[in-house]
């Protein structure tokens, strides 16, 4: 049994505010010490803003959760400073097979694109990537950033008083009153936070309990991604078998809507299934079983004055596609610089409308892909079964079914086409991929990848076109990455930000998305899309 | 924009239809079903064009062909 999900992190102690007089005021008060809240503390307290994390647990989450973290989440963690370790615990899986009754269907290779630093996906139980993320901010805090994190510090009111969030702290030892500029709540899809503000939450449940377990088992099964449709060992549901480290595997077992949960986790039932699936004479122990259900929803706004909510208090997608952590991640990503810069007084306040603006279109367009994997996955209707069962049928014999087979899409980040922060792409002949709005594209350079070399602040990079090393626009320094397809040994260079360009001039921001693009360097057009960039610009 | 062809387009349709029915001969309801989907997928990638599909969609709902 795995004990690092009892060990206590960051039990509860006595905090100097608890003995103040008055209300103390931090600039950043963070609630829910999941994988968002701690990815906002650690991106925040990298960039010097004070955060306080206050959680009422002090351990990381029970039993694993979430296993597939996507590409651009780990590129996140790298800007964080604990990529590393999280991608060298991790499995990565590339091979992938699918089985429809008793047959096995078709075999797939995700291939990932060359030249990028992190694989397309990594599988890692969720408690150990929020235990790296303890460890992370730990040592920030060591290192003397302005970092906390409170455990057994249960948030039981929250109030936005127009100037600041009034809130009150449970503790052990009784409660207390705090104050902050910002509020993040991070508090998980259950949200208090959110039902104490009397906020909407509204989607689509899915009728479907899903049985998860989490085996050892000593057995050679490859490091592949199994996925059953109606398999024979589960009549007329689904399932998958997908690897971790240490040996772990996870199992989800689809039951249907009208099942009695209780019964259903007990081991007596919960074994005989398993071995129907892994075969009789296979060993395994069971780590952790549980039976869950899911819905696809999120809020009509995620910015609510001085309180802002990120990951699963502000949306919740169904878990195929792996998309719940990975997004929250991306929110925090997008939300930290704008938030230092707020808090410095850089931007004005209205750049955090932008996080709604960007982060809604990146929680529809996730929405979106898990209601389709699940209806895939799940058809709720005689005809859509019937459609899905052909395209399976087709897929044995004919490619072109193959792409329609959907056991959940890898999750890719979302372009952030139309945001008020993107200038007009004037690079005429430039990749779609690096447009305006969209996420850097990885690139590998003489010496180590380009996103090592971005982020925290605004870059101009610039491929084979003069600009000045440093510029300040209204007090915010961009650095200048000098670039030049003359060193551009694989073709990466031209093909993810050249395309039918001579040279390019590139904008980007401190979260690694393109602000702006130009096929030549021109200050006041620099000037102009850096103030559209921090909401500076004029509304369009 | 394709236009979806909505004239007599294809040769010899008593016999088109002839084969259609033919290959639903002795399947059961189920039987037919599936086949119908299949069909319909394996046609669907012949087109390949979404806004044909569309406007196939429309006009197999009802829709009456815009003038
Ligand atoms: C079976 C399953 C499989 C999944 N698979 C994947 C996957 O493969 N990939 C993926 O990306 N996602 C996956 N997810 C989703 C993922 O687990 C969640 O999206 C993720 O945990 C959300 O993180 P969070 O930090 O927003 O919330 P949580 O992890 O829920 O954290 C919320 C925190 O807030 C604290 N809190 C709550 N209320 C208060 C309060 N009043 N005061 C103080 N603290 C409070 C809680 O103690 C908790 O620590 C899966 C989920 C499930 C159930």
């Amino acid at each position: 049994m795995n004990k690092i999900f009892e060990t206590p992190l960051y039990p509860y102690s006595r905090s100097a505010d608890q003995d103040a007089e008055a209300p103390v005021r931090h600039p950043v008060v963070i609630v829910g010490a999941g994988p968002v809240g701690l990815a906002a503390a650690i991106d925040l307290a990298q960039q010097g803003v004070a955060v306080v994390v206050l959680d009422d647990n002090d351990k990381v989450s029970f039993g694993s959760r979430a296993i597939c973290f996507a590409k651009r989440p780990l590129e996140i963690l790298d800007r964080l400073g604990c990529g590393q370790e999280v991608v060298e615990k991790g499995v990565v899986w590339n091979l992938g097979k699918v089985f429809f009754r008793d047959r096995r269907v078709y075999d797939f290779n995700l291939l990932p694109e060359e030249g990028h630093r992190r694989p397309a996906f990594i599988n890692l139980q969720q408690y150990y990537f929020e235990d790296f993320l303890v460890a992370r901010a730990k040592q920030l805090a060591a290192e003397g950033a302005p970092i906390e994190l409170r455990g057994g510090s249960r948030v039981s009111s929250v109030e936005d008083r127009g100037t600041h969030v009034a809130l009150t702290v449970e503790t052990p030892e009784g409660e207390y009153a705090l104050e902050a500029d910002y509020l993040l709540a991070c508090d998980g899809a259950g949200s208090p936070v959110r039902s104490m503000m009397g906020l909407d939450f509204v989607g689509r449940v899915f009728e479907d309990n899903f049985l998860i377990a989490d085996v050892r088992m000593e057995a050679e099964f490859p490091t592949e991604r199994w996925f059953w449709f109606d398999p024979p060992f589960n009549k007329g549901q689904s399932a998958l078998l997908h690897k971790q480290p240490d040996g772990v595997w996870r199992i989800d077992l689809q039951l249907g809507w009208d099942i009695d949960k209780e019964r259903e986790k007990r081991p007596e039932n919960v074994i005989p299934r398993l071995k129907a699936m892994l075969g009789e004479d296979v060993a395994f122990e069971l780590e952790w079983i549980s039976i869950y259900t899911f819905q696809c929803r999120r809020m009509e706004k995620f910015r609510h004055g001085r309180v802002i909510f990120a990951g699963d208090s502000a949306h919740q997608v169904s878990p195929f596609g792996a998309r719940g952590a990975n997004s929250g991640v991306q929110d925090t990503d997008n939300l930290g610089w704008k938030l230092r810069l707020v808090l410095e007084g850089k931007a004005p306040d209205s750049l955090l409308d932008s996080y709604d603006d960007e982060r809604i279109l990146g929680a529809d367009e996730n929405i979106m892909n898990s209601t389709r994997s699940t209806e895939f996955i799940t058809p709720k209707s005689e005809i859509s079964r019937i459609f899905r069962d052909a395209v399976l049928d087709l897929a044995e014999h004919h490619a072109f079914a193959r792409p329609m087979v959907n056991s959940g899409r890898l999750s890719v980040p979302a372009i952030y086409d139309g945001s008020p922060l993107n200038s007009p792409d004037a690079l005429p002949g430039g990749p779609a991929r690096s447009r305006p709005g969209a996420p850097c594209p990885d690139l590998p350079l003489a010496e180590g990848y380009l996103l090592d070399r971005l982020g925290d602040r605004f870059v101009l990079m610039t491929v084979d076109c003069d600009a000045p090393e440093r510029l300040e626009i209204d007090g915010i320094p961009v650095t200048r990455l000098a670039l030049s397809a003359r060193d551009d040994e694989t073709g990466a260079l031209r093909d993810r930000y050249l395309g039918e360009a001579s040279a390019a001039c590139y904008l980007i921001r401190p979260d690694q998305h393109v602000a702006a693009r130009w096929d030549s360097y021109d200050e006041a057009a620099v000037t102009a899309a850096l103030h559209r960039a921090i909401g500076k610009g004029e509304k369009a | 924009m394709t236009k979806l062809c909505l004239d007599p387009n294809i040769d010899r349709p008593d016999d088109a239809y002839a084969d259609l029915m033919a290959a639903h001969e002795g399947l059961s309801k189920p039987e037919s079903d599936a086949l119908n989907a299949r069909l319909i997928l394996v046609l669907a990638n012949h087109i390949g064009d979404r806004d044909v599909l569309r406007q196939a969609l429309e006009v197999a709902r009802g829709a009456q062909p815009a003038e």
